[in-house]
C-alpha cells in the first residue's frame, strides 16, 4: 500500500480557452497528513480539487490518489472511486434541503457499498455517533430537516457526512469562510480531531492564512502551481 | 438505481406545491381520457347489445338509421305508419318464424309507451340473445294491463297492481292525458340495460282503444301535436267506422326468419314491395351505419382528450425544466457524495415518471369514481350503460402509455441536467 494519499506529477490543466490554469510539477500529501493549502480565489485551487476528486480529468501528467491513477479510470469509475474514498466539504450549502439531517449524512452510504461496509457497526449508528461528536444533537429528532440548522451546524453535518464510512481522504474547500471566528475555531478543531480519529488525510483549502498553524504542513498554491491564471474559471 | 427512487420522491416532496399542480394537471387530463374512452366503449356496447336475434326491422319508407332509431332506441318518431295488411302479409309468409308489432306515440311521464302483443315477450332478444324476463307479475292479458321496464318501475316507484294513465304524445309533461283509460301494471321486467327498461308496454288493442274517439290528435276540437295514430291515411278513417276499434297501422315491426338464408331475399322483397312503400333493414347493418356516424364524434373526442393529456405532460416538462436551474446545487452535492452523471440523468427521469404515475393513478381513480357516481344518470338521460367494473386492462394500458410518454418527455430535462452536471462537476454556478 502506497504511503501517499495524493501523488501528483507533471500535471497541467487548461480550460477550453487554452490558458493554463494548473502547472504542478510535484504535489504530495501523505496518508493521515493534514495539509493546509493557502491561496486567493482565482488561483486554480478549485480546479485542483476537482482533479483530485476525479470530477475533472487532468490535461497531462499523472494524478494518483491512494495509489490509484485517476487518469486510467473512466468517468464512472472515478465517480465510484470518489464515493468510496473521498469525503468532500464545501464552503456552504453542503446539504440537500429535502433530506433530514440523518439522511444527508447517510448519502455516501447510499451511493457507495464500500462506504456502507466500512461504517461500523452500521451506517445509521455511525452517523449518529459522528453527529453527536460534532455537537449536533440527534436525540431530539434525528429526522429533523437541515433547514432548521444554523450555517455552523450545517457545516458540521457536512463534516459528519464527509467522514461517514471512513474515507481515506477528506477535502475541504473553504469550509469556514461562512462562519464567524468563534464558530470557525470550534469547527476546525472538530474537523481535525475527527480526521485524526479515522486516520484520514485532510486537504484543507482556504485563503485565511490565520488557520494554517493548526495543520501538519501548510503551503501556498503559488508554491505548488507554476501557472498564474488571471481568473478562476469555476 | 434503487437509492434514487427515495431521493426523487423526497426532492419532489420538497417542491410539493408545484409538483402537486403538475400531478393535478396530469390527473385531470387522464380523467378526461378515461371518461371519454369509457363512455365511448359503453356507448358502443350499449348500441350493439340493444337488439339481437331480430333479422329485419320493417317500417314505413325512410332511412335505415331513422327506422332503427325510432323502432329500437325510441328516439325520434316515424313519419308514417305501416299498414296492418302489410304486417299480416309478412307474418303469414312461410319463411317467417315470428313477427313483433311495434306501435309508438304515447308516453307515460316521459317514458315511451309501446303497443305490441304477446309475441314481444316470446321472441324479443337483446344482448347475447337474452330473452325478456319478468321480475314480477305476468305479461298483459287484456287491454287494461301494462308491463313496465325495470327503470320505469324503480324511478317512478311502481309495483304490480298500480294504476297508471298514459299521455298522448311524448313530452314529459302532457296536457292531453288518456285519463279515461287507466292501465293496471301487470308485470315488471328484469333490467336489460337497453331502452326496454324505459318502456311501458301495452297491447295493440289498448292503443287502438284509447285513440278510438280521438280526432285530429285530441278529443273534440282541441288541437294537439300530430300523432301517428291520428289518421294520416284514408285507411285510418275507414278503420274508425268499424264497430270494434281497430288499429289503423303500426309504427314498425320486427321479423325473425326461419332460416338466415332467406333474410336478404325477404329484405329485398319488402324494400321493393309495390302496395306500400316500406323499408326493411338488418339490425346489425343499420347499427353499423349508425355507429359510423356516432363514431366520428367519439373519435374526435378521443383525439381531443389525447391532446389534453399531451398538454398535461408538457406542463410537467415545463415545471421540471424551470426547476433545473435552481437545482444545480442539488446535483453538485449529489455528485460530491458519489452520484454519477448517469445517476443525475436517472433521477430526473424518475422524477418525471413519478409525477406522471401519481397523476395517472389519481386521474384513473377520479374518473372511475365519477363514472360510478353518474352511471345511473348516463343510463337514464342518454341511454348509455357503462360497465362499472372499476379500472381494468384498458386503464393499465393507458397508465403505461402516459407514464412512458412522461419518461420520454423527461429525457429532455434529464439530458440537460446530465450535461450540466458533467460541466459543473462539484462547483456550483448560479
Amino acid at each position: 500500500m502506497t504511503e501517499l494519499a495524493i501523488d501528483i506529477e507533471g500535471l497541467t490543466f487548461a480550460w477550453n480557452d487554452g490558458l493554463p490554469v494548473l502547472d504542478i510539477p510535484r504535489f504530495e500529501v501523505r496518508r493521515g497528513e493534514r495539509v493546509f493549502l493557502r491561496g486567493p480565489s482565482g488561483s486554480g485551487k478549485s480546479t485542483l480539487l476537482g482533479i483530485v476528486s476525479g470530477v475533472l480529468r487532468a490535461g497531462r501528467g499523472r494524478v494518483c490518489v491512494l495509489g490509484e491513477d485517476l487518469g486510467l479510470l473512466s468517468g464512472g469509475r472515478r465517480d465510484e472511486f470518489r464515493a468510496a474514498h473521498i469525503g468532500l466539504v464545501f464552503q456552504m450549502f453542503n446539504l440537500l434541503p429535502y433530506l433530514s439531517v440523518m439522511d444527508n449524512v447517510l448519502l455516501p452510504a447510499r451511493f457507495s457499498a464500500v462506504r456502507r461496509g466500512r461504517a461500523k457497526p452500521d451506517p445509521a449508528t455511525e452517523a449518529r455517533r459522528l453527529l453527536n461528536e460534532l455537537g449536533i444533537a440527534t436525540t431530539r429528532s434525528p429526522a429533523r430537516l437541515v433547514t432548521e440548522l444554523s450555517i455552523g451546524q450545517q457545516q458540521r453535518v457536512a463534516v459528519a457526512r464527509a467522514l461517514l464510512g471512513r474515507p481515506e481522504l477528506v477535502i475541504a474547500d473553504e469550509p469556514t469562510s461562512a462562519l464567524d471566528s468563534d464558530a470557525r475555531d470550534g469547527f476546525l478543531r472538530l474537523l481535525m480531531a475527527e480526521c485524526s480519529a479515522t486516520g484520514a488525510a485532510l486537504l484543507f483549502v482556504s485563503h485565511d492564512t490565520a488557520l494554517g498553524g493548526l495543520f501538519d504542513r501548510q503551503l501556498s498554491i503559488d508554491d505548488v502551481n507554476r501557472a498564474r491564471p488571471q481568473l478562476e474559471q469555476s | 438505481m434503487k437509492p434514487l427512487v427515495g431521493l426523487a420522491a423526497r426532492s419532489l416532496w420538497n417542491r410539493r406545491g408545484s409538483a402537486a399542480l403538475t400531478v393535478f394537471a396530469i390527473a385531470i387530463s387522464v380523467m378526461l381520457l378515461v371518461g371519454v374512452e369509457t363512455v365511448r366503449i359503453g356507448a358502443r356496447e350499449s348500441f350493439a347489445r340493444t337488439i339481437s336475434g331480430t333479422d329485419l326491422i320493417v317500417g314505413a319508407r325512410s332511412g335505415p338509421i331513422n327506422l332503427l332509431l325510432y323502432s329500437v332506441f325510441r328516439i325520434g318518431d316515424a313519419t308514417t305508419n305501416v299498414s296492418l295488411q302489410s304486417f299480416e302479409l309478412v307474418s303469414r309468409h312461410p319463411d317467417v318464424a315470428w313477427t313483433i308489432p311495434i306501435s309508438l306515440g304515447d308516453s307515460h311521464r316521459g317514458y315511451r309507451v309501446m303497443g305490441t302483443n304477446g309475441d314481444y315477450f316470446r321472441h324479443y332478444r337483446y344482448g347475447n340473445r337474452q330473452a325478456l324476463v319478468l321480475a314480477a307479475g305476468s305479461a298483459f292479458e287484456d287491454d287494461n294491463e301494462a308491463v313496465i321496464g325495470a327503470e320505469v318501475a324503480s324511478r317512478l316507484g311502481y309495483a304490480i297492481g298500480d294504476k297508471i294513465t298514459i299521455a298522448h304524445g311524448i313530452g314529459e309533461v302532457s296536457f292531453a292525458e288518456h285519463g279515461d283509460h287507466p292501465f293496471r301494471i301487470s308485470g315488471i321486467l328484469d333490467p336489460t340495460g337497453t331502452p326496454v327498461d324505459r318502456t311501458v308496454h301495452v297491447s295493440l288493442d289498448a292503443i287502438a282503444e284509447i285513440h278510438e274517439d280521438w280526432q285530429g290528435g285530441a278529443r273534440s276540437a282541441v288541437t294537439a301535436p300530430r300523432h301517428p295514430y291520428d289518421g294520416d291515411d284514408p285507411e285510418s278513417a275507414q278503420a274508425e267506422e268499424v264497430a270494434r276499434p281497430a288499429l289503423a297501422g303500426i309504427t314498425a315491426f320486427l321479423v325473425g326468419m326461419r332460416s338466415k338464408d332467406s333474410v336478404l331475399q325477404m329484405q329485398r322483397a319488402l324494400n321493393e314491395y309495390r302496395a306500400e312503400p316500406l323499408t326493411a333493414v338488418i339490425p346489425g347493418v343499420a347499427l353499423q351505419q349508425l355507429w359510423q356516424i356516432v363514431g366520428v364524434a367519439d373519435r374526435a373526442l378521443f383525439v381531443v382528450a389525447t391532446f389534453v393529456v399531451l398538454a398535461g405532460l408538457i406542463g410537467m416538462l415545463t415545471s421540471i425544466l424551470t426547476s433545473l436551474r435552481e437545482r444545480r446545487r442539488e446535483m453538485a452535492i449529489l455528485r460530491s457524495v458519489g452520484a454519477r452523471p448517469l445517476h443525475v440523468f436517472a433521477l430526473l427521469l424518475l422524477e418525471a415518471g413519478l409525477l406522471a404515475l401519481a397523476g395517472v393513478v389519481l386521474g384513473i381513480a377520479a374518473a372511475h369514481t365519477a363514472l360510478a357516481a353518474t352511471t345511473s344518470l348516463l343510463a337514464s338521460r342518454f341511454g348509455l350503460f357503462m360497465e362499472t367494473g372499476g379500472p381494468g386492462v384498458y386503464d393499465l394500458v393507458l397508465a403505461g402509455a402516459v407514464v412512458s410518454a412522461a419518461v420520454l418527455a423527461g429525457l429532455v430535462p434529464a439530458w440537460l441536467a446530465y450535461r450540466n452536471s458533467l460541466a459543473d462537476g462539484l462547483t456550483i454556478r448560479t
